[in-house]
């Protein structure tokens, strides 16, 4: 089966290059100015651009366990509306992910839909209980990127040098979500100005730092390769900096929430702005953006967290923490940080696909002659409104919700066949 | 009766150069939606209320007809009950849902309960929640009126305004008055209310209490003053307002004994004298004599805690009428 893509801007090497793509067998195998050969299907991707297809290395596919907020086919539909073509479900699920029928469940069911390519994090501990150390080895046979204990975070010290030199041994990286849990107590919001008006108790963003500051020092002791997920605060970026210019193998990962909102979204008391870390002070999303610009920060991820409405629409205290992610995540950063010039297009682009497949070692992130034909057509110029109707996930809950970012994904493309198209 | 009278003469609006503001249906979930206009407004209304207050017959007809519901989730009596008396006063059909024997504690929402009350027709609605932003709620699921009767640790407006009128009435005027508030400022709704309603009057508000009871960027926040030392913030102080000093607050490791508190923070002859001579004296309430406040301060003359409990009533009367419209 061939395809051609004619008439696009194609995304090269961070280059914007007028030319035609010739897709064939799941493989791209011309990128040429001008493409004429018989083919199968032709997309005429006039005013848009062929990006690399994104790759999320953080998200929540809720399945097994929670199917009621997500299941797998429903959250790689969600993604492939984002043009999303890789991602990587984290283990917090019902039962967890921590061993290797787990593992293989998901790979199934992903399998069989096909919308997406569905990387499995398995957990660090056995049911990502913080207690004993999971059958990591036996899970990364079968075919897990990264170990880690998302949501969750181990509190003693002891044990998570010991998950980490266990992971170094079979050369697994360990993503973190650094979270002191006395420091964070029953906090909602991040302390600081909104936490003193609204009255809601503050996450200091202490509780991330010395969490960060700790896993540093244990995977330096263990050697071993660390991710920290979500990072929030600019005091944890210095941490991040200071290990980065010793050498180690630590990267980390933003959202685009973090990038764009801060703290006072949390004023209208919008359970949609409710989640883990918190939204921040605006000097805290400043630093991410320049740490994002100046390459300190590795990636970004979604932290895509499917909620029920029921389970969202409570008392703020009462409401769960996180936020839907793959089908906003795109146009509001491009909306929000490209278009007033924040951040490049490449920027954005390469943190979506290269940068992320790079921290794990996966495979796609760039569009050349024999890759797999893993591609996102969008056009700049087109919106996107993200009412519920409009949303793919099963899922609803977003500050953006209703609200119109500019930009809108056309097609998404894996392995060249479509996964996405806009209706 | 005061039927066919306007609740507040136009030419003494004329004279204090109020606009009468519009009241009809609305929200109050803290000071910050009301200007510093809006608030004398409801003073003044607040006065007419308590003359009615001290009849012998205690009651006009002006809300009857309305039915008005208190949906208390976290537990009170005092506020619960001057909710009630104020309806009451005004001849509206109160009833009273409360968390502790009704069906949240069954697992049901605030959202399907508050369904389920709107179904039986009610036209106002008294909220207190232990969760911040819940009278917000109540109103999206009812699209009916909300008045906060005190929402976690975020706002306590009626409180507030019971305790503007109690300095208003004393003082006159609240302009340039200093107003000292000592105790558990990090978990007191009475006083975030406080600092923005007293603020937009001209008060200078201190806020004092130890360290570890104090939220951050209050300054900044409120643009009132810190103060960490008791003497310091008396100093020539109008007014002062102790809080209620919870026992809860030890074994969350904020501070080490009722004792050691007290020896630092408690309102008694001794710390008053840095206050100007009768510098009125104000508290919440329910009050542990002894602890932050000695009953030598409690029962002096330059006391108004008794009386701060009767404009409650008043307060509520005045916003419930202002709020259902009813007819002077």
């Amino acid at each position: 089966m061939k395809t051609i893509i004619k008439n696009a801007q194609v995304y090269l090497d961070g280059e914007l290059l007028q030319k035609d793509l010739l897709i064939d067998r799941k493989k791209i195998c011309k990128i040429e100015d001008k493409i004429d050969v018989k083919a199968d299907k032709v997309i005429n991707a006039k005013g848009s651009i062929v990006f690399p297809g994104f790759i999320d290395i953080h998200c929540h596919l809720r399945d097994p366990g929670h199917t009621y907020k997500e299941d797998i086919p429903t959250g790689m539909k969600s993604a492939a509306k984002g043009g999303f073509t890789s991602i990587c479900a984290m283990p917090n699920t019902d039962p967890v992910t921590d061993n290797i029928a787990s593992v293989e469940y998901i790979q199934l069911r992903a399998k069989e839909h096909g919308y997406a390519r569905v990387y499995v994090i398995g957990a660090l501990t056995k049911q990502s209980k913080g207690e004993e150390i999971s059958e990591m080895a036996t899970m990364k046979s079968g075919g897990i990127v990264a170990v880690s204990d998302d949501g969750k975070c181990v509190q003693n010290a002891r044990l998570m040098l010991s998950c980490l030199r266990y992971a170094s041994n079979f050369d697994i990286p360990v993503i973190v979500h650094p979270e002191d849990y006395a420091l964070a107590g029953k906090g909602q919001i991040t302390g600081g100005k909104v936490a003193t008006q609204t009255g809601l108790s503050g996450i200091p963003g202490l509780a991330e730092e010395v969490m960060i500051a700790r896993d540093i020092m244990l995977a330096e002791s263990a050697g071993a390769r660390l991710h920290i997920a979500h990072i929030s605060t600019a005091r944890s970026l210095d941490l991040v900096r200071q290990a980065k210019e010793r050498g180690l193998p630590v990267t980390c990962e933003v959202t685009p929430h973090h990038l764009v909102l801060n703290e006072e979204a949390c004023l209208t008391f919008d359970t949609n702005t409710k989640m883990k870390p918190p939204l921040r002070s605006e000097k805290d999303r400043l630093a991410c953006v320049q740490a994002l610009r100046d390459g300190l920060i590795d990636c970004i991820a979604t932290d895509h967290a499917p909620h029920a409405d029921f389970e969202k629409e409570r008392e703020f205290d009462h409401a769960p923490f996180g936020i839907i992610g793959f089908e906003t995540a795109f146009p509001v950063l491009y909306d929000r940080l490209v278009k007033p010039g924040a951040i490049s297009l490449s920027d954005l682009v390469d943190n979506l696909t290269q940068k992320p497949a790079s921290i794990l070692d996966l495979p796609g992130g760039s569009i050349k002659i024999g890759a797999k034909a893993d591609l996102t057509i969008i056009n700049l110029d087109e919106s996107s409104t993200f009412t519920k109707e409009y949303i793919a996930s099963k899922s609803k809950n977003t500050p953006w919700l209703d609200k119109t970012m500019s930009s809108k994904v056309k097609y998404t493309i894996k392995s060249g066949m479509i996964t996405y198209q806009e209706d | 009766m005061i039927t066919n009278k306007p609740l507040i003469k136009a030419s003494e609006l004329e004279r204090r150069k109020i606009m009468i503001p519009q009241f009809l249906g609305r929200n109050v979930y803290d000071l910050d939606d009301y200007s510093r206009e809006e608030i004398l407004y409801i003073l003044e209304a607040a006065k007419g209320m308590k003359e009615i207050n001290l009849r012998e017959y205690k009651k006009i007809p002006t809300l009857r007809g309305k039915t008005i519901c208190t949906l208390f989730v976290e537990n009170s009596t005092r506020t619960r009950m001057s909710f009630e008396l104020a309806a009451n006063r005004l001849s509206a059909d109160v009833v009273s849902f409360q968390a502790s024997v009704s069906a949240l504690q069954k697992g049901e929402s605030l959202q399907d309960t508050v369904y389920t009350l709107n179904a039986m027709g009610i036209d106002l609605y008294c909220i207190r929640h232990c969760s911040p932003g819940s009278p917000q709620l109540v109103n999206k699921y009812s699209g009916k009126p909300v008045i906060n009767g005190g929402d976690g640790r975020h706002a306590h407006p009626t409180q507030a305004l019971l305790d503007i009128y109690s300095i208003w009435e004393k003082k006159g005027s609240l302009k340039d008055l200093k107003v000292t508030i000592v105790g558990d400022i990090l978990n007191s709704r009475v006083v975030r209310s406080n600092l923005i309603g007293m603020s937009k009057l001209g008060a200078k508000v201190t806020v004092c209490g130890p360290k570890t009871l104090m939220p951050g960027n209050m300054e900044s926040v409120y643009g009132c003053r810190v103060e960490y030392d008791l003497g310091k913030a008396l100093d020539k102080a109008d007014v002062v307002m102790g809080l209620r000093m919870q026992l809860e607050r030890m074994s969350e490791g904020l501070f080490p004994s009722l004792e050691e508190y007290s020896k630092h923070y408690v309102l008694s002859n001794e710390t008053l004298k840095y206050a100007k001579p009768n510098a009125l004296i104000m508290h919440p309430g329910p009050m542990n004599r002894g602890v932050e406040i000695l009953p030598e301060i409690a029962d002096s003359k330059d006391s108004v805690i008794v009386e701060q409990v009767a404009n409650g009533v008043a307060i509520r009367m005045a916003l419930m009428f202002l709020i259902l419209g009813g007819k002077a």
